[in-house]
């Protein structure tokens, strides 16, 4: 079957299931009821602390073909997805389904479990590094599902994705099992993508190097969900989990990009009062910030939230008085923790909170612009963060779809060439993120504006910005880098792209090594 | 009219650079053979900096090469290799004398095909006899279009200590706005070399124009921008230009002698400036806008 945005599709496939095609950003409605987890009780005088992992296996006790989930916060220096899955291989437990919120690098021995089939299958939002070319190789039992963050919470708050045990790295903790990111030598800032999993989990799990004194404050993930805490000497490599600064980028052409991106943004008519704002941490997004602070200084305005990845950038900006509020899913440095710990104004949220399509109201529906980059975009503005030029995995969505559905205003902001390569292209690899929800694409050559926002376009032109159709900027990329040959490989499906509504939008093929 | 608002330095060696030269929207770009090249790269730069010519799209920005000065003996190579590609000038630096320039000249003019249009040339004055000779250089071939000026070599030769605020080169720049203005062509600015200080960046360039400087040379892309806030027509300027236009041609149609706006006399040479600050906003399309703001 094919679906809305022309991918060809199997009505099923072996070790996923049914494969219920993408239909529209907005066209599937939900028809279930809330997971609910099993209902636990404790007993005055029980304790929670255990020794060590392999005391979780057994008393819980952890069993062959069981799904384990574990956030993302500490990026690529965590330590304790390694630590957990290590002690189910020592254990001799096979047919695992890992749900990682992201994988990176750090993940490697991942492999030598896809191989042993200790792990079979791999459920996340984002891979990069060697756990990425495995999967594109064809390496795990069962296919791997790329989901949005705001899919993956709906996936676990529906019960799409039913997690028996979460393992929560937790930079601080009490004896009770309350967990915070701000303190403790793993600080990593918000811990927003543990809060589906500590919530819905039939089984909670602490797992820290840092306890504290019962009760622990402040408090992001509570006692009444967390069952055991493991205290080890170290969960993770802070030099990994953030960095000091994050940096704007100094590139010329970069610059030049997020300046006309943000000559967009205020020709949109939205440097008002009340302006609410997402950017990525890439050194182009934040350059597109610092544009926009530029403008809202001089306009005097003070927008009311920047949303999404925090960074040190956006924390002076709420500490300057140009935001009102942060609302944070994710930290990515120092100033990001020390801000959260400090500021009444700087919210933790949840990924459900942040993303999920299906509740009662999500953030990203109440943003006025997010600013998203792009691996591919073709004529069709359909966006491509999964894979490579060359059909290996090297992303993934992670909120790239989420915040495209929710915004007023959605920007790719994108060098036109890549490489020697043209990044703007007749059909994408990979269609992650639909076009339908992709309003504008502004690369060094140029602004290109989605036919079906003639609004903009009329407001751009008015505003005597560079605007080009899209095929228009397609031909400018091939005269100065040829076109591209594509190479679509035919072998077995090793993942699927789910969109934020459990709808399936692309499938990823297995590359041969 | 050429408009020289921006003239932006493009490494010759930087293949990269050179292919994204022409979408930061400088009016010029500058293919730099002279200071971004080391020695060892002269010749590979002078073969990317041809083939740039001939295949990359630099948009609406004038080309400029700067090739080698005279006493490199690079010279005559450069211009064998550039000009037959047609660019639209070539900086020549170091100019001393107009001597500099006749011998330029005749190398670009044995060097350009039949039907090529003569390549421009743009003189880099940068030594304290340069600055001397400034009128005579800017006289010495109908091809010089411009003088710019290069102020770190300049206050090296004169002994001076390069400051920012820059009241070591304010006479230099004076001279050589002056020496332009006699021989009818425009005078372009030294570079402000601290890339990370916008507001003496802005500054500089504001002080520039009052001096009578009509651009400015520029060696980061993020300059580009104020470059052109600065030396493009103000909604003041354009409103008071088009009051002297009408004027003048209400006082043609009445045969009146003397002329005044809003209480000051007109003659020729505020004429001409009147002019320029016109085409210059009809280029930039800024007309409407002076009225709207």
């Amino acid at each position: 079957m094919i679906n809305a945005v022309g991918r060809e599709l199997p009505d099923y496939l072996d070790g996923f299931g049914k494969i219920k095609p993408f239909n529209g950003a907005f066209a599937t409605l939900p028809d279930m009821p809330r997971q609910s987890p099993k209902v636990k009780r404790m007993c005055p005088g029980n304790h929670k602390v255990l020794n060590d992992l392999e005391e979780v296996f057994t008393k819980i006790p952890i069993r062959d073909g069981m799904t384990l989930s574990f956030h993302h916060h500490f990026r690529n220096g965590d330590g304790v997805v390694n630590m957990v899955l290590a002690t189910a291989a020592k254990l001799g437990l096979k047919n695992l389904t890992v749900a990682l919120s992201s994988v990176f690098p750090v993940h490697a021995p991942l492999i030598d479990h896809f191989k042993s089939g200790v792990v079979a299958a791999l459920d996340t939002n984002y891979i990069s590094g060697p756990v990425a070319a495995a999967i594109s190789q064809g390496l795990p039992a069962r296919p791997t599902i790329l989901r949005t963050h705001g899919g993956r919470a709906r996936a676990i708050e529906c019960g799409q994705l039913h997690i028996d045990v979460a393992f929560i790295a937790a930079p601080a903790t009490d004896c009770y099992g309350n967990i915070n990111g701000v303190s403790g030598p793993t600080a990593c800032g918000s811990l927003g993508y543990a809060f589906p999993d500590a919530e819905y989990a039939d089984y909670v799990i602490a797992v820290t190097d840092h306890l504290e004194e019962y009760p622990l404050s402040p408090i992001s993930i509570p006692q009444t969900r967390v069952d055991f805490v493991v205290k080890t000497d170290r969960i993770g490599d802070p030099k990994g989990i953030v960095s000091g600064t994050t940096q704007i980028t100094k590139d010329p052409v970069q610059l030049k990009i997020a300046s006309l991106a943000a000559q967009a943004i205020k020709a949109s008519g939205m440097i008002t009062d009340g302006l609410s704002l997402q950017t990525g941490a890439g050194g182009a997004s934040l350059a597109v910030a610092s544009f926009v602070r530029k403008m809202m200084r001089e306009t005097g305005i003070v927008g009311s939230f920047a949303l999404g990845g925090i960074t040190g950038y956006l924390v002076q900006m709420l500490e300057e008085g140009l935001f009102k509020k942060i609302v944070d899913v994710q930290g990515f440095d120092l100033e990001a923790v020390r801000s959260l710990a400090a500021n009444p104004n700087h919210l933790e949220v949840g990924a459900g909170f942040y993303a999920n399509p299906f509740n009662s109201g999500c953030t990203v529906n109440q943003l006025d612009c997010v600013i998203l980059g792009a691996t591919e975009i073709d004529t069709n503005f359909n966006v491509n963060v999964v894979t490579g030029s060359d059909g290996i995995i090297m992303g993934g969505s992670g909120g790239h779809s989420d915040a495209a559905a929710g915004a007023k205003l959605t920007i790719i902001v994108a060098n036109l060439l890549r490489g020697r390569l043209p990044i703007l292209v007749d059909q994408v690899m990979t269609v992650t993120t639909p076009g339908e929800t992709v309003d504008v694409l502004v690369t060094e050559w140029g602004i290109a504006v989605n036919p079906l926002r003639n609004d903009l376009l009329e407001r751009f032109k008015t505003a005597g910005l560079p605007v080009k159709d899209i095929s228009e900027l397609k031909r400018i990329a091939e005269d100065i880098a040829g076109i591209p040959q594509t190479n679509r490989s035919q072998g077995k499906i090793v993942a699927v792209v789910e969109y934020r509504d459990g709808t399936i939008i692309d499938i990823v093929r297995q590359v041969p090594k | 009219m050429t408009m020289r608002r921006s003239m932006l330095f493009i490494p010759g060696n930087n293949p990269g650079m050179l292919q994204n030269g022409g979408v930061f929207g400088a009016d010029s770009v500058i293919l730099d053979l002279e200071d971004a090249v080391s020695p060892l790269e002269k010749d590979a730069a002078r073969r990317l900096v041809a083939h740039a010519l001939r295949t990359v799209n630099y948009a609406n920005s004038e080309k400029v090469v700067r090739i080698n000065s005279l006493d490199t003996g690079l010279t005559e190579d450069d211009i064998k290799a550039i000009v037959p590609c047609r660019p639209d000038a070539l900086l020549i630096p170091k100019v001393q004398g107009p001597a500099d320039i006749q011998k330029v000249a005749a190398l670009m003019a044995a060097a350009e095909g039949p039907e090529q249009p003569p390549v421009q040339i743009i003189a880099l004055i940068e030594t304290p006899r340069g600055l001397a000779e400034a009128y005579n250089i800017a006289t010495a071939d109908p091809r010089v279009a411009a003088l710019a000026f290069g102020a770190e070599d300049y206050t090296a030769g004169l002994g001076a200590t390069r400051t920012k605020e820059g009241q070591e080169i304010l006479t230099a720049r004076c001279w050589l706005v002056n020496a332009a203005a006699a021989a009818e062509i425009d005078a372009i600015d030294t570079p402000y070399t601290d890339t990370a200080d916008e507001e003496g960046l802005i500054a500089d360039i504001a002080l520039a124009k009052q001096l009578g400087f009509k651009g400015k040379l520029s060696i980061n892309p993020r300059q580009v921008e104020h470059i052109h806030a600065g030396f493009s027509p103000s909604a003041k300027e354009i409103i008071w230009a088009e009051k002297v236009i009408q004027a003048i041609s209400l006082a043609k149609e009445q045969g009146t002698g003397v002329i005044a706006v809003d209480g000051k006399m007109i003659d020729a040479p505020i004429v001409n400036r009147a002019e320029r600050i016109i085409m210059l906003a009809q280029l930039l399309g800024l007309q409407k806008e002076a009225y709207h703001d």
